[in-house]
């Protein structure tokens, strides 16, 4: 029996050997030396903020891997032999592969400030960091998080909700600057803000961590000279594939693992998928390294499906993605670029008392639909799937509103305020359309 | 495996309370005071409407002051920081005082009633806690409390300040806001103050029977037997009593499987049930400890559907038995094979239900609806052999053993102690997911035809587990949104929690055509080449 081995229990590998299994029976071998067991990693936060237990954040009863047939190993692979397929653990005897799936995830940057090894100071990916910021936070009441993206946010309400006080040291001039257009970027500001205990700091970098005798940080130096004291430091400037133990072999890398189109590596029967791969011809208007959850779990099935026989290439779809800012709720469908491209124009519209803001952005002449930005609001991604392939206008997006609607019944309702206000900024006369039930409207040609 | 590190010292800082939260602590304290002392010692504080009024006072303002202390000042949103440090949320010692507290009051309640001091003073006076009661009891129905007016009150209560509670934890969300107004009404109006004051305007001269419109059979497993009967078709509870006959026949046949068509079986379990009512509000906070795994899914299903059974089966053999004797009021005006023919006419429809379920259900599960079929057809079979036999009883058993074996067992050991003085320990639904026969009889029609599901939003779901984690009712919510499959369950009450706590927006409780309900092999968009996905 052919045996696929794979090393990374995250998102990509387990939805990889949950697909194999699916169609095939060949001998599937999970390694992690991060844990036994797959757990949601985007649900760490919510183990230290005591929403769950981090039993609770395991996806599947321990009695599936069995009833599946995934074997799981708990050890690090030190060393791979592409040559003889084999892998070096450091507890377990070497073990043969025929096929090989490289799913190793990520690590937190380090970008060798001054001081980033003092006790106190530390990133946020894996179960052990999170353990290690159980014991970093004990007791304390400053903390001071670096880099203004996702996982720092996370780590800010992490921290405050353990009424541990945050200053927030974000590079850009704007929050998440990089990802969101400034309207955007300026309403999750203003949504922070509201928090109690958190302090942003625009446009400041982190220069020097300070420790006390024990080698503990004391305080921190920013680049402007500000000394603020803080018993913790959380470093959340971004990730990058954890590859360091293939490095030295034969396996093409870059900044990660160097991958074609089916997912196949430099190297025979050896594939890469999810945070670690890398590209070698981005797709579409997508990045190199995708370093988030659902591109893990495409992957993951994509490459399923090569190594159980039906050779395929991973086509992901238009964009989309979610986040959560603290209360604030972020959906986004297609592309909404924090600069826009030649052609591009924005339609906002907000409301700041409850605190909506939708961002749409369509091209200013075929009026096609590009993408939105969803604050505060839910939307159906079905219908924004199907409008992107179809080319749908703005103004067919904005008709059937109502329809796209993913908010819980009885929430208000701002799809008629939304279309007035566009109609009155571009001088257009869209009509809403009464709210039809959803699957119709997937079946209407655009 | 790694170290497992205990998250629950969750700095101290969480746990000092602001002034707020120490009034309203203070508050119930001092009610729980008085309830304990009277209870315990069997001592009558006088004057009684002083401390009545102190303690409904504490019980109902402490809670709704601890809460807006807890969440004052914060943005809307979800409240579930450190449930699980909590010693009362995460079954702790708070939890397991709470529990025994609550467990001794229902032993007292169904068995003990004179440590209530129930009737038992110099002619049949109450004493002890029942005797604060007396001016509250006599105000609404002219008559003495007693341990059964005590818990009715608590009970409302319960509902409507923890349900004030309910609504500022979750402000903004509407759906929220709308249930719980109704559930507030649903117990304060129809199920405790209109019963209590037809009662006093002697509505039950002729006999007792419930006098909740919304207290549904088979949920009401007494509806149909013989004495419940008779006291709705006494002359004195005219015109009123035959109204509640014909309501409560209507509201089992027709407007229970309609609705639960339309909607789902949330209209009744989250929006009018008093059980429901509590756990929503009072059992907020414990929702999380129901069990998720599959095991307690067979469990439940095995269990909920076997009480439902039992109770029709028992319904039934009473009302056989109500026909055979000439005594009852009902059947001076009838002949006896009146009755039967209605009796078998009833359990030929339950079968043909069943096989409409049957062949109109999607899912492996449907089978389940072909045995329900046959125990029908038996049940049938049975009652027909002691028909022609001349036989009393429908299935040669005595149905009064059967319904005090139920009123036992279910009613006070499941629904009471189990149902409720459990709730610190597993949750806040016990009752409603494994004992509830209204909740089978519903979650078959949500199950097999019904516009009800929940919806989920494409690819969007990270596999967090917060929705299966504060699902009342065990389910594994996860499971489902993460495969992009439609929550199609018998159990879901519809809360809509599992909604409210989503991080990303997967989930929607929806109302649509039946087409695509089920949907067994989604398709997780986000990705074109996949080879089950669409084009
Ligand atoms: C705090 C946090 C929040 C996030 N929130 C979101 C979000 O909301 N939405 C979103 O889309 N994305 C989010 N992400 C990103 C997302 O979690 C990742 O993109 C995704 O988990 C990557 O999955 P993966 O399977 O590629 O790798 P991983 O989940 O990192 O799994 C890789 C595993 O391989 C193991 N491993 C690596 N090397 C070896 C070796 N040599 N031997 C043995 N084992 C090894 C690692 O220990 C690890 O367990 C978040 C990330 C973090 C850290
Ligand atoms: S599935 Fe959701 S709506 Fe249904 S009972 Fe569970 S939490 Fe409530
Ligand atoms: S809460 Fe939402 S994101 Fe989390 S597992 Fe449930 S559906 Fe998925």
């Amino acid at each position: 029996m052919e045996h696929v081995v794979i090393i990374g229990n995250g998102i990509a590998g387990v939805t990889a050997a949950r697909h194999i299994r699916k169609k095939s029976d060949k001998r599937i071998t999970i390694i992690s030396s991060e844990s036994k067991y797959f757990f949601s990693r985007t649900a760490l936060m919510y183990v230290y903020m005591g929403h769950m237990r981090f039993e609770d954040i395991q996806p599947y009863e321990n009695h599936f891997w069995k009833k599946n047939r995934i074997d799981l190993i708990e050890d690090y692979v030190d060393e791979v032999d592409f040559q003889s397929k084999t892998l070096k653990l450091l507890q377990t005897p070497p073990i043969h592969y025929d096929q090989l799936i490289l799913a190793t995830g990520s690590k937190p940057n380090k970008f060798g400030w001054k001081g980033q090894d003092f006790h106190g100071v530390q990133g946020l990916y894996s179960k052990k960091d999170l353990d290690l910021m159980e014991q970093n936070t004990r007791g304390i009441s400053e903390a001071v998080l670096v880099g203004g993206g996702l996982i720092g946010v996370e780590m800010a309400e992490m921290l405050l909700s353990r009424n541990i006080n945050v200053t927030f040291l974000i590079r850009e001039k704007t929050f998440w600057g990089n990802a969101l257009p400034e309207s955007d970027s300026n309403f999750v500001t203003q949504h922070l803000n509201r928090h109690h205990g958190l302090t942003l700091l625009f446009e400041e970098e982190l220069d020097e961590i300070i420790p006390d005798n024990s080698k503990r940080v004391k305080e921190i130096k920013t680049k402007s000279g500000k000394i603020i004291p803080c018993q913790f430091v959380g470093l959340a400037a971004g990730v990058s594939p954890n590859i360091d133990f293939l490095k030295k072999s034969e396996l093409e890398t870059d900044k990660g693992i160097l991958v074609n189109p089916d997912l196949s590596t430099n190297q025979k029967d050896v594939y890469a998928i999810g945070d670690c791969a890398q590209f070698r011809t981005p797709i579409n208007d997508r990045g190199p390294v995708e370093q988030v959850w659902y591109t893990g779990r495409m992957m993951g099935e994509t490459v399923a499906q090569t190594i159980v026989g039906n050779k395929l290439n991973y086509q992901p779809s238009h964009w989309f993605n979610s986040a959560k800012f603290f209360d604030l709720e972020y959906q986004t469908y297609g592309r909404v670029w924090a600069k826009p491209k030649d052609n591009e124009t924005s339609f906002i519209w907000k409301n700041d008392k409850e605190e909506v803001l939708l961002h749409f952005v369509f091209d200013k002449d075929s009026k096609e639909f590009k993408g939105i930005n969803t604050f505060g609001l839910r939307l159906r991604h079905e219908l924004f799937e199907k409008w992107l392939n179809e080319k749908a206008t703005i103004q067919h997006v904005l008709k059937y509103l109502k329809t796209a609607n993913f908010e819980p019944e009885f929430f208000k309702h701002f799809e008629k305020e939304i279309v007035e206000s566009f109609n009155q900024e571009f001088d257009e006369k869209v009509e809403l359309a009464p709210k039809k039930w959803w699957g119709k409207l997937m079946k209407d040609k655009v | 495996m790694g170290t497992t590190i205990n998250y629950s010292i969750a700095g101290d800082k969480t746990q000092n309370l602001n002034l707020m939260q120490k009034l309203g602590l203070t508050l119930g304290a001092i009610s729980l005071f008085i309830l304990l002392l009277t209870w315990l010692t069997g001592l009558t504080l006088t004057p009684n409407w002083l401390y009545l009024f102190i303690l409904l006072f504490g019980f109902s303002a402490g809670p709704v002051l601890y809460a807006i202390g807890t969440y004052k000042g914060l943005p809307a949103g979800i409240k579930n920081n450190g449930v699980y440090f909590n010693s009362l949320t995460n079954r702790g010692a708070l939890g397991w005082i709470g529990a025994i507290i609550l467990t001794l009051f229902y032993v007292c309640l169904y068995w003990y009633g004179d440590w209530f001091g129930d009737g038992t003073g110099a002619k049949g006076a109450n004493e002890g806690t029942v005797a604060l009661f007396d001016p509250l009891s006599q105000f609404m129905r002219g008559a003495p409390a007693d341990k059964w007016f005590l818990y009715g009150t608590f009970y409302t209560v319960a509902i409507v300040f923890l349900g004030v509670k309910f609504m500022y934890k979750y402000r903004k969300n509407r759906y929220h806001f709308i249930r719980t107004v109704v559930v507030m009404f649903s117990q304060l109006v129809l199920a405790y103050i209109l019963p209590y004051v037809l009662e006093g305007l002697n509505a039950t001269a002729g006999g007792y029977y419930s006098l909740n419109p919304v207290n549904a059979w088979p949920l009401n497993s007494d509806f149909l037997t013989g004495y419940r009967i008779d006291a709705r078709i006494a002359p004195e509870n005219q015109p009123l009593g035959v109204a509640y006959m014909v309501w409560g026949i209507i509201l089992f046949l027709i407007v229970t499987p309609f609705v639960t068509y339309l909607v789902g079986k949330r209209w009744y379990c989250s929006w009018f049930c008093g059980c429901g009512g509590l756990a929503e509000t009072a059992g907020d906070n414990f929702r999380h400890l129901s069990d998720k795994s599959i095991k307690a899914w067979k469990i439940e299903r095995w269990l909920v559907h076997s009480i439902m059974v039992f109770v029709m089966l028992m319904t039934v053999a009473v009302m056989y038995s109500y026909f055979s004797k000439s005594e009852f009021k009902l059947m001076m005006y009838f002949p006896a094979w009146v009755g039967y023919s209605l009796l078998f006419g009833l359990l030929g429809l339950a079968v043909l239900l069943f096989l409409f379920l049957y062949f109109k259900g999607k899912g492996k599960s449907r089978n389940f609806m072909l045995v329900g079929a046959v125990i029908g057809m038996v049940m049938i079979i049975s009652m027909l052999f002691s028909y022609l036999g001349n036989s009393s009883q429908a299935f040669g058993i005595n149905s009064n053993t059967i319904k005090k074996g139920y009123g036992f067992f279910v009613g006070a050991i499941f629904s009471g102690i189990v149902g409720v003085g459990f709730y610190p320990l597993l949750g806040n639904r016990v009752w409603c997911r494994f004992g509830c026969p209204m909740a089978g009889y519903m979650g078959i029609i949500q199950r097999f035809k019904s516009r009800f599901r929940i919806t989920t939003n494409g690819g969007q779901c990270i596999s967090c587990g917060n929705c299966s984690t504060y699902c009342e009712q065990g389910i594994d919510v996860r499971a489902y949104a993460q495969k992009g499959q439609n929550i199609v369950r018998a159990a879901c009450v519809g809360c809509g929690v599992c909604t409210s706590v989503c991080p990303r927006g997967v989930l929607k409780l929806e109302n649509g055509p039946e087409e695509g309900r089920v949907n067994d092999n989604p398709i997780i968009i986000g990705h074109e080449g996949h080879p089950t996905l669409r084009r």
